[in-house]
């Protein structure tokens, strides 16, 4: 094995020069991958491939999994009473699919101090994964993350873009 | 060769809008600032001579203190460049209780020599006269120490122009995209540098006593982690990186710990941390939310924010462990503080109805006063020689650094001209700028 690896060397190394190098004509061009305009003679083009079946219960519209943000009071962090049937088909789902994993993910509003509001968006996300655990999902398919309000939902000052940030989302 | 151009000028694209310098806005002065004339350094040498104009950063910087009213340059009569020159006369019709004079020199092929001298008008004497050797690259930095120089001489406390401001920014990049960045400054906002860049938050820059490291939360690898990174080296270390918050670092007096809170036991706490010997002390025990710790200056308390009362308040334990009291009592909401460097202050957020405002707490008489004057006002600090607090706030929506000194007098904005900036840490004396 490693005296294949040596072997590959050179060429690896021939190979990486070409590549760095987009102006040799008919090569690089095509492999931009940035999408510019090819620079070379002949030009390549893959046929479309049937899409995936990407069918997942998350994306039924008509499902409670299809909700994946919930949203709390001022100050609050336990789960409104609106959103624990959300909570919970999201814990069914996780038991009876445990190879699916999900991140938990805790915000706050803009008011009041920062770290204070790291501390306050991972108590709603603990919150969002206790219902979780009861409803059977496993300690390993869950992680939660706090983010505090360092990342809104809306960047405005008002009360309805607040109202919109003081969220949970899950991140399967 | 077209791609590396194009992100070459992204790059300097990026660079012009991260590097805009901060413009400083006084929006109330003070009444009764001393008259003071900072006469313009003549250039005594050929050709164009320095790129800065050093009386006019100690202009703005005198200024931006408020204990001073810096005469207008073209209403002196006379531009002195030497003392033997000065006609102290004309200057007392002028009403100048001070006058400050000087020149620029060559210094060999790369280097400036400036000299100043300081009077008293009214006594006729100089209170204090310097040759400074310096450089086109350390015009400002000179500047700034001849501004402590004037200011220490003339209200007997030291100044704090030649220091420094590490703050967050993001620069929202379009597309939900934004990228975060952590910034230091000079005090009076000029000379921006980047030292972290990150797509994640980046959060909580505590400066090292030294002045030499910050500590700070990043978010990248979507998790919370505390690092400390040498401002001046770029290196950086991952010093927490435990289960759930790593967060609101804050450095011990002697440099050898950090205060922290760690959520890795259920709910956050607060711990300290010894970065020598990596050993993790827990401080609080509470199923409530405990959170940013801040020293005492002697070493001896650690207060924090928390919600064991029901509402946030500040609390303080002993560094070393054992019984928590509650430092506030008056309104419903204190959260950040952080002592004053002569411990007799402590600043914090307040809120008062729907607003939050940075207050001052005398730590003697316990008497509560509102600094700031905005709604979603946070992260006060203060100026190494305690005389202003820089902190965070809002205007029209977007993210703004303000100053305001203790007395609440004088106030002043320093806006960055692009993003949202936040989060403001002044940095305490630098040992590489110690005077001897």
């Amino acid at each position: 094995m490693k005296l294949k690896m040596v072997k590959l060397i050179p060429v690896l190394a021939a190979v990486i020069t070409l590549a760095g190098c987009s102006s040799i004509p008919g090569f690089g061009g095509d492999q931009d991958e940035d999408g510019g305009a090819p620079v070379a003679e002949a030009g390549t083009a893959g046929a479309t491939e049937d899409g995936a079946w990407t069918g997942s219960p998350l994306n039924d519209p008509n499902s409670l999994l299809s909700t994946r943000v919930i949203y709390y009071g001022y100050d609050v962090s336990e789960i409104q009473a609106d959103y624990q049937d959300v909570v919970a088909a999201h814990g069914s789902y996780l038991a009876a699919n445990p190879e699916v994993r999900v991140t938990v993910e805790g915000h706050a509003d803009e008011r009041g101090s920062r770290e204070y509001n790291i501390a306050l968006g991972e108590r709603r996300a603990n919150a969002v994964k206790r219902l979780l655990l009861a409803q059977g999902a496993s300690e390993r398919q869950v992680a939660t993350l706090s983010y505090g309000e360092e990342r809104p939902a809306d960047i405005a000052t008002n009360e309805a873009s607040w109202a919109s940030n003081r969220r949970v989302e899950l991140a399967y | 060769m077209r791609k590396i151009l194009l992100s070459v000028l992204l790059y300097l694209v990026h660079l012009q809008v991260v590097a805009a310098p901060l413009t400083i806005q006084i929006t109330e002065g003070a009444q009764g600032a001393l008259p003071i004339a900072v006469v313009p350094f003549a250039w005594q040498g050929g050709g164009q001579g320095p790129g800065q104009d050093i009386s006019e950063i100690i202009r703005a910087d005198l200024a931006r203190s408020g204990l001073f009213n810096p005469m207008p340059v073209q209403d002196m009569l006379a531009r002195p460049k030497d003392g033997k020159d000065v006609s102290f006369k004309d200057w007392r019709v002028l009403k100048m209780e001070n006058l400050v004079v000087g020149q620029v020199q060559s210094n060999g092929s790369s280097g400036y020599l400036v000299r100043f001298q300081l009077f008293d008008v009214f006594k006729q004497e100089q209170l204090a006269g310097y040759n400074v050797p310096s450089s086109e690259r350390d015009l400002r930095a000179t500047a700034h120490h001849i501004a402590d120089i004037i200011y220490e001489k003339i209200t007997g406390k030291r100044g704090a122009f030649s220091t420094k401001v590490a703050y967050v920014t993001s620069i929202n990049k379009g597309g939900g995209k934004q990228s975060v960045v952590l910034q230091v400054a000079d005090a009076d906002g000029f000379n921006p540098q980047t030292i972290v860049t990150s797509s994640e938050p980046l959060m909580s820059p505590s400066w090292s006593p030294d002045g030499r490291k910050l500590a700070y939360v990043s978010f990248e690898g979507r998790k919370a982690s505390i690092y400390v990174q040498g401002v001046y080296t770029g290196k950086r270390q991952k010093v927490a990186s435990y289960r759930g918050i790593n967060g609101a670092p804050s450095w011990s007096p002697d440099g050898n710990k950090l205060a922290l809170t760690l959520s890795k036991d259920g709910n956050p706490d607060i711990y300290v941390l010894n970065l020598q010997r990596r050993s993790l002390q827990r401080l609080t025990k509470h199923y409530g939310i405990d959170t940013e710790p801040a020293w005492s200056p002697d070493g001896k308390h650690v207060v924090f924010t928390s919600a064991r009362g029901g509402q946030p308040q500040i609390y303080r334990v002993p560094a070393f462990g054992g019984k928590v009291q509650r430092v506030t009592f008056k309104g419903k909401y204190n959260a950040r503080a952080s002592y004053s460097p002569d411990g007799k202050y402590m600043a914090m957020v307040n809120r008062n109805g729907g607003a939050f405002r940075v207050a001052l707490l005398d730590l003697k008489t316990k008497a509560m006063r509102i600094l700031s004057d905005g709604r979603l006002d946070e992260s006060p600090s203060f100026a190494p020689n305690g005389s202003m607090v820089i902190y965070a706030t809002k205007v029209r929506g977007k993210g703004e650094l303000a100053a305001v000194s203790i007395d609440g007098n004088i106030k002043q904005r320093l806006a960055l001209q692009a993003g949202d900036v936040r989060e403001p840490a002044w940095s305490p004396y630098s040992q590489s700028n110690q005077r001897n």
